[in-house]
């Protein structure tokens, strides 16, 4: 059984931050005695005064940081069904193949000549993606899925002005993830907002009356933010293709479907892929992550430089900036290199039949769960959902008024990491789950036994609920005080 | 849930009072601050702002979300709440009181006569929440 409470002895976190170890003039490092002559920093780049960092001993940084460490849950730890998320388990001969020295130790300004082995894993990696997705070529620079949908968008942005009309706006449909709006803005255009229909799906009949000449594009998922397979997805695609805009695929879901479907084949224009959620590297967590960027042949032109290029006659890698109208770079270099890495293990781990099996296996898994708990929970929306399911506390707070974040909070208590709760916004007390593909029949049956437990103790018990959690180092925080006064210091 | 006599709503979930002389009071109802959840900032207009009825000016943000708000009617923005900076939860704590969002001069008062009163709004809040 996985997820056990954590018991941690020692020094916790309310005995301070690693600032309250600081003590003057201590260090955790040593050098030895210049032997060369000491050059002066020139006056206007020396500091004024110390800088703010904490004063430790090494040996107290590491008890510091492995106790905050062992008070945390992660994907080492238990299951974390943290929906839309896709909290996956991150093998470990990935990181085994990221830190072969070839690959750790390359510098990003070798001659190509010299690391033709991490050229050529780029050239292998953009190749496979863009077999998994259906697309003609892929750029491997954004470091990141939000970065990803910028790169998208201003494709896409490239492509019309190169029409001779950048258009104004992009179509987003209403479920949508926060992060797609967002981006729309940053690639200088205005959401345009597509409704869903009682089914939780595109309601095409509004999107042909919404999409026209100005519409740049639409975004969409499939799976969609719902968790449900968009079944006109091909009507979807038309009708914006014959507007003259692109369809975007949000790579979001494409966990879901890999090896079953592709974008490219249901008519999407350009496809961004969550290395994370897809290929298992690790969430970064605001650290490095990698969101590459697949495009149809008509948009290759427009793909950020420098590409990998394979010399067919000496077999040999190159990287080349030979794009005219290219939209530049999107980061330094070649992107997340490690990430990277580890995003290609997993794909050649697996193969083309272990990938389908990774998708059939999460959707599976998620099916298996939501059937278990759907009598407390039932799903938001009737359809058969795939990789994650969208349910509701919502017959529970009208006979309890035990709320989905009380929930969440007692399956803390019970060992587990809690779904996703009150996302997507369009689901009143929506509780969102993802189990993930790599979790054993038993450890899906054991989360499903907490939820269901918990809704029971809202009928006999509520106070636990709302007193919950109650077995973590910090009891319920006050998120709304947290919210409105603001500390983002430790000062 | 409380449903005052003397306010008009909208279908937006919120509220206007006419105080006389073209000025209307606006904030967002019971119901919608029960729904969102702990506010933890609003973003209202400038003073003069021009506002159009039925569309977006402002928002409030909840641990849960960040929700639009709509203007009950067209106008000028000619005051705007200055407590809510400080504590946004005065619209938790009273929504149609200390909780209001903006007062805005309104262009035509007629408008008013269009938004539901407290039993039309009331029934079409038990509406949504059997749906």
């Amino acid at each position: 059984m996985t997820g056990a409470p954590v018991r941690t002895q020692g020094p916790d976190i309310q005995s301070g931050t690693i600032m309250d170890r600081s003590r003057a003039g201590r260090r955790a490092f040593s050098f030895p005695a210049p032997d060369v002559p000491e050059a002066a920093v020139p006056e206007e780049f020396a500091r004024r005064g110390r800088p703010a960092l904490p004063e430790v001993a090494e040996r107290d940084i590491v008890a510091h940081y492995t106790r905050l460490s062992q008070m945390n849950y992660g994907v080492d730890t238990g299951v974390y069904a943290l929906g839309s998320c896709s909290m996956k388990y991150n093998p470990k001969i990935a990181e085994t193949v990221a830190s072969l020295p070839g690959f750790q130790r390359a510098h990003p300004q070798q001659p190509d000549h010299t690391v033709q082995g991490a050229l050529e894993l780029l050239w292998r990696l953009e190749r496979a993606l863009c077999e998994v997705t259906g697309m003609a070529r892929a750029t491997l620079q954004p470091p990141a899925g939000a970065c990803g949908e910028l790169t998208g968008l201003l494709l896409m942005r490239a492509h019309h002005t190169k029409q001779g009309n950048a258009r104004t706006r992009v179509a987003i449909p209403d479920s949508s993830h926060g992060t797609n709006p967002a981006s729309v803005r940053l690639a200088g255009y205005e959401a345009l907002h597509i409704p869903s229909d009682a089914r939780g799906l595109v309601d095409v009949s509004a999107l042909e009356k919404l999409v026209d000449e100005d519409v740049a594009g639409l975004m969409l998922t499939n799976p969609n933010t719902l968790g449900l397979f968009e079944e006109e997805i091909e009507k979807i695609t038309s009708v914006v293709h014959n507007a003259g805009g692109l369809v975007y695929y949000d790579g979001a879901n494409l966990n879901a479907i890999l090896g079953r479907c592709r974008p490219g084949d249901m008519g999407f224009d350009i496809v961004h892929i969550n290395t994370h959620k897809t290929f298992a590297t690790p969430h970064g967590g605001g650290g490095p992550g990698a969101g590459p960027v697949g495009v149809t042949e008509e948009l290759v032109p427009y793909l950020p430089v420098p590409s990998v290029e394979r010399d067919e006659a000496t077999g040999e890698f190159r990287l080349s900036a030979d794009r005219e109208d290219s939209i530049g770079r999107m980061h330094g270099f070649h992107g997340n290199f490690g990430v990277l890495v580890r995003a290609y293990a997993y794909v050649f781990l697996h193969g083309s039949d272990g990938l389908q099996e990774v998708g059939e296996r999460a959707v599976l898994n998620a099916n298996y769960l939501a059937e278990l708990v759907k009598e407390a929970f039932p799903l938001a929306y009737p359809g058969r959902p795939m990789h994650e399911f969208v349910a509701t506390a919502r017959p529970l707070r009208d006979r309890t008024g035990i709320r989905a974040m009380d929930i969440a909070k007692r399956v803390i208590d019970l060992g587990f990491h809690p779904p996703t709760v009150y996302f997507p916004l369009v689901v009143e007390e929506s509780m969102m789950v993802e189990p993930t593909e790599t979790e054993t029949r038993e450890t899906l049956d054991g989360l499903a036994a907490a939820m269901l437990q918990a809704a029971q103790e809202a009928k006999t018990d509520p106070d636990i609920l709302h007193q919950a959690p109650v077995t973590t180092p910090v009891r319920r925080l006050d998120e709304a005080r947290a919210a409105r006064h603001l500390k983002l210091r430790w000062s | 849930m409380e449903f005052p006599r003397d306010l008009r709503y909208t279908n937006e979930h919120e509220w206007a009072r006419d105080e006389g002389g073209g000025r209307v009071r606006v904030g967002i109802t019971d119901y919608a601050q029960d729904a969102l959840g702990d506010v933890v900032y609003v973003d209202i207009p400038e003073l003069g702002t021009a506002v159009t009825a039925m569309q977006p000016f402002g928002e409030v943000e909840s641990t849960k979300s960040v929700s639009d708000v709509y203007s009950p009617v067209t106008g000028t923005i000619s005051e705007r709440n200055p407590l809510l900076d400080e504590r946004p939860e005065l619209v938790n704590e009273s929504p149609y009181g200390d909780g209001w969002l903006v007062v805005a001069e309104m262009s035509d008062p007629s408008e008013l006569d269009s938004l539901m009163d407290a039993e039309a709004y009331e029934a079409f809040v038990s509406q949504a929440e059997t749906e």
